[in-house]
């Protein structure tokens, strides 16, 4: 950990936090109206706005959580260098991936 | 006469506990119990003390687990059944019994630029400084540090990663970069910003607890932050 991915990962978290909660209460609003599968879909697919506010979140939990990652890895198996750098991006490039392919999931028709 | 059963740490890192009877009295220190059993059990034992009274940071021990100076420590506060367990500080070599190797303690000080770096020479009048400034303030805080390594034997960073700097040595660089004098700024915010240095630290708060002098290692470390944080915006470090 420098002053660089110190920064990123403060900053990545205060991005989330706002994203967090707007996401609890998305979840809370569609439990209890029961909305379907079908009736989220209507909503998201061709919006500009989930599509940029799912994007922004996934960037900013992949970034967040791969240098959590990085410290934690470092602390407690001892790996250093090279190894914890593709470590690092490996993981972070894996989450992004992964939440990126959802969300064009849910927001491209 | 009432007696302590003395657990000491005996050999190096693969050595064990050893059991001393030692007398118990009224007015008695760890380090007097060390001291007795060196005297009159066994005169091989190896430890380190100088000036007895909290000033010199050279007798620190792990005591029942935790890190202490052993010269201001009555064993009335820390006998617990009669019994009193005495290792070395933790994070740190054991050279034998209980001396540690300070070496990577006091490396780590001049890693984190802890060396004041002066603008005038003796031939110069002594510069005035104001005590009521906010940066002399923060570094009068932090000043009293006697280097007893307390609080790097209680880092949990530490433990887990060798190349952190560790409170002291943050802690010394804190009292530094507040201070108006000197004029290594530059480095030293470059070498507590780099890896190994201020940011990995998780403010468990384990040196502020463990501290003799009351400092709080913790919030020098987090001025670093914030002042690290400032000057990679502004572009100043690499």
């Amino acid at each position: 950990m420098n002053v660089r991915l110190y920064l990123l990962q403060r900053g990545s978290a205060a991005v989330l936090l706002p994203l967090v909660l707007l996401h609890l209460g998305v979840i809370f609003y569609a439990s209890r109206r029961g909305l379907s599968a079908a009736d989220i879909l209507a909503r998201t697919r061709g919006s500009l706005f989930w599509g940029t506010f799912y994007a922004a979140f996934v960037i900013a939990a992949a970034t967040h959580a791969a240098i959590g990652v990085r410290v934690i890895a470092a602390e407690w198996t001892g790996l250093r260098g090279l190894a914890l750098e593709v470590g690092m991006w490996s993981f972070g490039l894996l989450l992004a991936a992964l939440g990126l392919i959802a969300v064009a999931a849910v927001v491209l028709a | 006469m009432a007696e302590i059963a003395v657990s000491l740490w005996r050999g190096k890192a693969d050595g064990s506990y050893q059991l001393y009877r030692v007398p118990q009295r009224d007015n008695q220190t760890v380090l007097d119990v060390v001291t007795w059993v060196q005297r009159n059990a066994d005169p091989t034992l190896a430890y380190r003390f100088a000036c007895r009274v909290g000033m010199c940071g050279s007798c620190a021990m792990t005591v029942n687990g935790r890190p202490r100076w052993t010269c201001r420590t009555h064993t009335s506060k820390v006998v617990r059944h009669g019994k009193l367990e005495i290792g070395p500080l933790a994070n740190l070599p054991i050279i034998k019994d209980l001396a540690c190797d300070l070496r990577p303690f006091f490396e780590k000080w001049q890693a984190a630029k802890g060396v004041f770096a002066p603008r005038l020479t003796r031939v110069d009048a002594i510069e005035e400084i104001v005590p009521t400034t906010a940066a002399r303030q923060a570094a009068d805080a932090a000043i009293e540090c006697i280097n007893c390594a307390v609080c790097y034997a209680a880092c949990d960073t530490v433990r887990w990663n060798p190349d952190y700097l560790g409170p002291a040595a943050l802690n010394r660089a804190w009292t530094l970069v507040n201070d108006e004098r000197d004029t290594g700024q530059q480095q030293r915010l470059q070498a507590v910003a780099a890896a190994g240095g201020c940011h990995i630290c998780h403010s468990h708060q384990s040196c502020q607890q463990h501290c003799p002098n009351a400092l709080n290692p913790t919030a020098s470390i987090a001025g670093l932050k914030r002042h690290t944080m400032a000057a990679y915006l502004k572009g100043e470090l690499e």
